[in-house]
């Protein structure tokens, strides 16, 4: 299973670089979720995917799933969610100054002032 | 168990949060947050100083024990920086009433500074790897804000780029630490040492090592991971980007150093050797773009990266003279980037032009700023008296020490051409004929000097009381090359 997982995370990580990579903003934006899905996948498998329990006290399961991985993984998604949201409007603003989403007409020299 | 290790995250913590509620009575944020930074200061201050007298202090937060729970631990090297970054905070936050104007004062300016300045005490004090993650993420988020506030076009360009490599290097961050928790099953700082020294550092762990090495050189600025850097501190505004240049890639350097003395030190002569060599390309081509512009701005940024390479070599050398060395250089070099940073904007602001073509002769009507631009230029270079001569004196002679000889003439030659880069501003924009520059009014530069002024106070005492600061710099070297104390400290009982 966790073989599995880590082609799927590799496959993901593959996707977001070449998305990273591109010309278009937007497509640059969608490669940093996917990065952050490859990320939070990675994190999950690298806990270990035995099999057990939710981790929730409660029932009387002789085994447990690792809660650790979960809650680095909760914070890591929120986290994210918040840089996401945030380089979102960032673009929508540049789009509107700019009047571009082309990263290649974003360079930083002082003729663009 | 001290409930005072907290205290410098918690304090600028506590004033973001207030300073959101009175955002729109400017003299009320304006006093309040120099007020917490006072507070910030003269609580690391005791910090530094209960350290000193009793050794590591650690706090287990919530009363969990060391590997279960989070642990705060504030060793000398960490307190030295907490001081110092609380010290930075203040002054920028004085800097700002005259330079930041009152549009990006009424949109939470200060409120995101002290969200930074929490960031990066945060960082400093952290014993566990992935609230170092949450709080790089805290600094880094605040960074975001303060480097786009004001929204103009350049801003928004630069910081689209900015935002997006962090993200990157954030990612690699949670890979590492993926990686790390699976090989071992621990996230505590101090625990991982113990467990990865029980397990020997297999060739797996060494390139996790690596790993982190990367992420953190792209938050600092080493050789292959430094070109966001350039760019992303020309867009934001003088009191921003010397925030930038004075705490920023420091705190990856910080983590550079706390990973490489204390998780991965078993393998030190492939990582180290790394390190040394990724230093010496840092160095060289720091000081290749410090020589090639003639832009005030992008001269002083390319000394950040240059200063980078020096302290990573310190480190990666890894003797008691080369850290301590390190550790000077360090300290000086916050100290002197905000100085560098704030006289630069204020030239900007006096000339109306960064091009150092533009101005010349300035130093009739502005003699103090030229002067103490003059005594900045020498104390970057390292000249005896001034502050960066310790530093770089340490770390050349653990560097000749270790036979290092091929990057040790480097970095002294590096100081040579920091001297020129900083020197030719000196020289383009103070002496010569008085020229008509674009900003015609005479303005007054006063209240602009006075926190460069206490800068470059500041490093010049550090430099000339190296006596009273060496016990310290001592003891903080000493906890560094001996992780025995930090993890005793940490997972007693």
């Amino acid at each position: 299973m966790e073989i599995l997982m880590s082609v799927i995370a590799g496959i993901i990580f593959m996707a977001a670089t070449y998305l990273l990579l591109s010309k278009s903003l937007l497509r640059v934006i969608i490669g940093t979720a996917l990065l952050s899905h490859g990320v939070h996948l990675l994190l999950l498998t690298m806990g270990g995917l035995k099999k057990g329990a939710p981790p929730v006290l409660s029932e009387h399961a002789k085994a447990f799933v690792d809660p650790l991985p979960q809650a680095l993984i909760l914070t890591a998604i929120v986290i994210s969610f918040g840089v996401t949201s945030f380089i979102l409007v960032m673009a929508f603003r540049a789009y509107q100054e700019l009047h571009t989403d082309d990263m290649d007409q974003m360079r930083g020299n002082d003729q663009h002032e | 168990m001290n409930n005072f290790v907290i205290l410098p995250i918690l304090i600028p913590l506590l004033a973001a949060v207030a300073l959101i509620f009175m955002n729109k009575r400017i003299m009320l944020t304006r006093v309040f947050s120099a007020a917490a930074s006072v507070l910030a200061i003269v609580i690391s201050g005791i910090l530094v100083q209960t350290v000193f007298t009793k050794g590591v202090q650690t706090l287990n937060l919530g009363g969990w024990k060391a590997p279960y729970g989070i642990v705060l631990a504030a060793d000398q090297f960490a307190s030295l920086l907490v001081l110092t970054t609380a010290v930075i905070g203040l002054l920028i936050v004085l800097y700002s009433y005259r330079s930041i104007g009152e549009k990006r004062e009424r949109s939470f300016y200060y409120s995101g500074v002290q969200f930074l300045l929490a960031g990066v005490s945060g960082a400093f004090l952290t014993g566990d790897l992935f609230n170092m993650y949450v709080f790089f993420e805290l600094l880094l988020i605040a960074s975001y804000m303060l480097i786009v506030l004001g929204g103009t076009k350049i801003q928004l360009r630069e910081s689209l780029k900015y935002i997006v490599f962090n993200i990157v290097s954030s990612a690699l961050f949670v890979i590492g630490v993926g990686f790390l928790y699976a090989v071992t099953g621990t996230l505590n700082m101090a625990d991982l040492s113990v467990k990865i020294s029980e397990s020997g550092q297999t060739g797996l762990i060494t390139v996790i090592g690596v790993l982190f090495l990367i992420v953190f050189g792209l938050k600092g600025g080493i050789f292959p991971f430094y070109f966001w850097l350039p760019g992303s501190y020309y867009a934001p505004p003088t009191a921003i980007a010397a925030l930038f240049g004075a705490l920023l890639t420091k705190v990856g350097l910080y983590a550079i150093t706390r990973v490489f003395t204390l998780i991965f030190i078993h393998d030190t002569q492939f990582t180290h050797q790394l390190m040394m060599w990724l230093a010496a390309l840092t160095i060289l081509f720091g000081v290749i773009g410090s020589i090639a512009y003639s832009d005030v701005m992008k001269i002083v940024i390319y000394n950040i990266i240059t200063a980078v390479g020096v302290i990573l070599f310190g480190i990666a050398v890894n003797t008691p003279a080369s850290i301590q060395g390190a550790i000077y250089y360090l300290i000086h070099d916050m100290l002197i980037k905000g100085a560098l940073f704030m006289l630069a904007g204020t030239l900007i602001t006096l000339t109306g032009t960064a091009s150092l073509h533009k101005m010349s002769g300035l130093i009739k009507r502005y003699p103090v700023l030229g002067w103490m631009f003059l005594i900045s230029a020498v104390s970057l270079a390292g000249i005896p008296p001034f502050s960066g001569f310790v530093g770089k004196f340490k770390i050349v002679e653990g560097g000749f020490a270790q036979g290092e000889f091929v990057i040790s003439i480097l970095v002294l030659l590096s100081s040579l051409l920091v001297l020129y880069s900083v020197l030719k501003i000196f020289m383009y924009a103070f002496w010569g004929e008085e020229k008509e520059t674009p900003n015609q009014e005479k303005r007054t530069a006063k209240g602009l000097l006075y926190p460069a002024a206490v800068f470059l106070l500041l490093s010049l005492l550090f430099g000339l009381g190296t006596e009273y600061v060496s016990p310290y710099v001592n003891q903080a070297a000493e906890t560094l090359l001996n992780p025995e104390k930090y993890i005793e400290a940490v997972l007693k009982e």
